[in-house]
């Protein structure tokens, strides 16, 4: 006989993200969680290998993937600026100015959603959208492979990395895709600090990892959570959703309800330093000022995400959080461009 | 009296079968990835993370949306049609679930 009430899960009274559960000591296990996987995740159909990386990269790096034969995916992404492009919102095609600013695609590897509203679910469903926007690299698909097909050398590095699947949309995007993997932040100070090196943060940055973490405090780890400092959701957090005349309702449009108008991914914070200015709208030049703003900048706002809490920090405080943030970038290292095709 | 009787026989007949099933959103991720419930049985979603989540569903055997709510909090649809029901958290899409309805 059924019973009238059956329990499937018995519940679980752990707490996610509670301050208790951590100890606050370099090298201690509580920590764990925020070290990356080493290997970063991939499709099985898309194995990286030396010769599919290489290709990605000559292609990542060739303005002739563009209409106008001027922009590469480096031109927004660019690895001198965080792989971002140091602009408030990117430009696209002629210089045009567009309504977001350019993502990071640092560690982009581990999420599990991209674009700032996540209307593709990988890199390698991503890679093409850029290229073929009519507001952006402006190319058609078809010329462009059949550019690439007539180029020998690219033609051999294709038939290399993809033997057998030619030259086509799916392995140029599994190409720029398998490069992308490789753009890897796991070795900050942070890092360091998490697997035991005592002296790679400073008392200051330790005491802002505290606030991060502290749900009455800084309250940060909600969203940016372990390991990639990302939940990979989407939230609002305040920011203006109309900007001269224009509205960006974020995730919405890709998934009408309520709670998703003015909702954007949550971008990692790896690396974070070097990638400002800051929000999916650019509109804090500083990571004081992203700060400032989650202590009263959404103030006033309508259809917050509810991960966002009234907050009270210290001028000492707000310098501590800081510090931590800026803790969170690997060193840069020097890149070696591709020579093209 | 006689049709008094039948109502109340109709009801009890009901609470003996229907079910209740409960499944947790905890770590960022549902409890379960597939259950099987019978039409007319009670799923109560349960949030068990310190973020907020938003289970919804926009399948055509049960097209709902609870809302936001947090840590400690419950809502519970009850799934009337039978068919498959693709439950996902509208604040963290990697949350997903699906719930087969059937006889």
């Amino acid at each position: 006989m059924r019973k009238i009430i059956f329990i499937l899960v018995l519940f679980n009274i752990s707490v996610a993200y509670a301050l208790d559960d951590y100890v606050f000591e370099s090298g201690h296990g509580s920590l764990s969680k925020w070290t990356l996987p080493e290997e970063v995740p991939f499709p099985e159909n898309n194995r990286p290998t030396q010769a599919r990386v290489d290709l990605g990269k000559a292609l990542f790096f060739d303005p002739r993937l563009s209409g106008d034969g001027n922009m590469s995916c480096a031109s927004c992404h660019n690895p001198m600026l965080g792989w971002s492009d140091g602009l408030k919102t990117a430009k696209g095609h002629k210089s045009q100015i567009l309504g977001r600013a350019t993502p990071t695609i640092i560690n982009t590897a581990y999420n599990s959603i991209q674009m700032w509203d996540g209307r593709k679910a990988s890199l390698e469903d991503q890679a093409t959208g850029p290229l073929e926007a009519e507001v952006e690299m402006h190319m058609d698909i078809e010329s462009l492979i059949s550019w690439l097909n007539n180029n020998e050398i690219y033609r051999k590095k294709f038939n290399l990395a993809y033997p057998g699947e030619g030259v086509s949309a799916t392995t140029l995007s599994k190409a720029i895709a398998s490069y992308e993997r490789t753009i890897i932040s796991r070795n900050s100070p942070f890092d360091n600090w998490v697997e035991g090196n005592k002296s790679a943060l400073t008392e200051s940055e330790i005491a802002g990892f505290k606030l991060f973490v502290d749900p009455e405090k800084g309250n940060c780890e909600v969203c940016h959570s372990a390991p990639n400092f990302t939940d990979n959701g989407f939230h609002n957090v305040g920011l203006e959703l109309v900007l001269d005349g224009d509205s960006d309702f974020g995730r919405y449009k890709i998934i009408s309800l309520s709670s998703l108008k003015g909702a954007f991914k949550t971008p990692t914070l790896r690396d974070i330093s070097y990638s400002a200015p800051y929000f999916h709208d650019g509109s804090s030049h500083t990571l004081e000022q992203v700060v400032k703003h989650y202590v009263d900048g959404w103030k006033g706002a309508e259809n917050l995400s509810l991960n966002i809490k009234e907050i009270s920090l210290t001028e000492s405080e707000i310098v501590d959080l800081t510090a931590f943030l800026n803790a969170l970038s690997s060193p840069k290292e020097a890149l070696v461009l591709p020579e093209l095709p | 009296m006689k049709m008094k009787i039948i109502i109340m026989c109709f009801l009890m007949t009901n609470l003996a079968y229907a079910q209740n099933f409960v499944v947790n959103q905890k770590g960022l991720a549902f409890s379960e990835d597939n259950l099987t419930i019978q039409v007319g049985d009670i799923v109560s979603f349960v949030n068990q993370d310190e973020a907020f989540h938003n289970v919804y569903s926009l399948s055509d055997a049960a097209f709902f949306d609870l809302g936001s709510y947090g840590k400690g909090k419950e809502k519970e649809v009850e799934f009337d049609e039978v068919g498959e029901v693709v439950v996902e958290c509208a604040v963290h899409p990697s949350m997903q679930m699906t719930i087969s309805v059937i006889e």
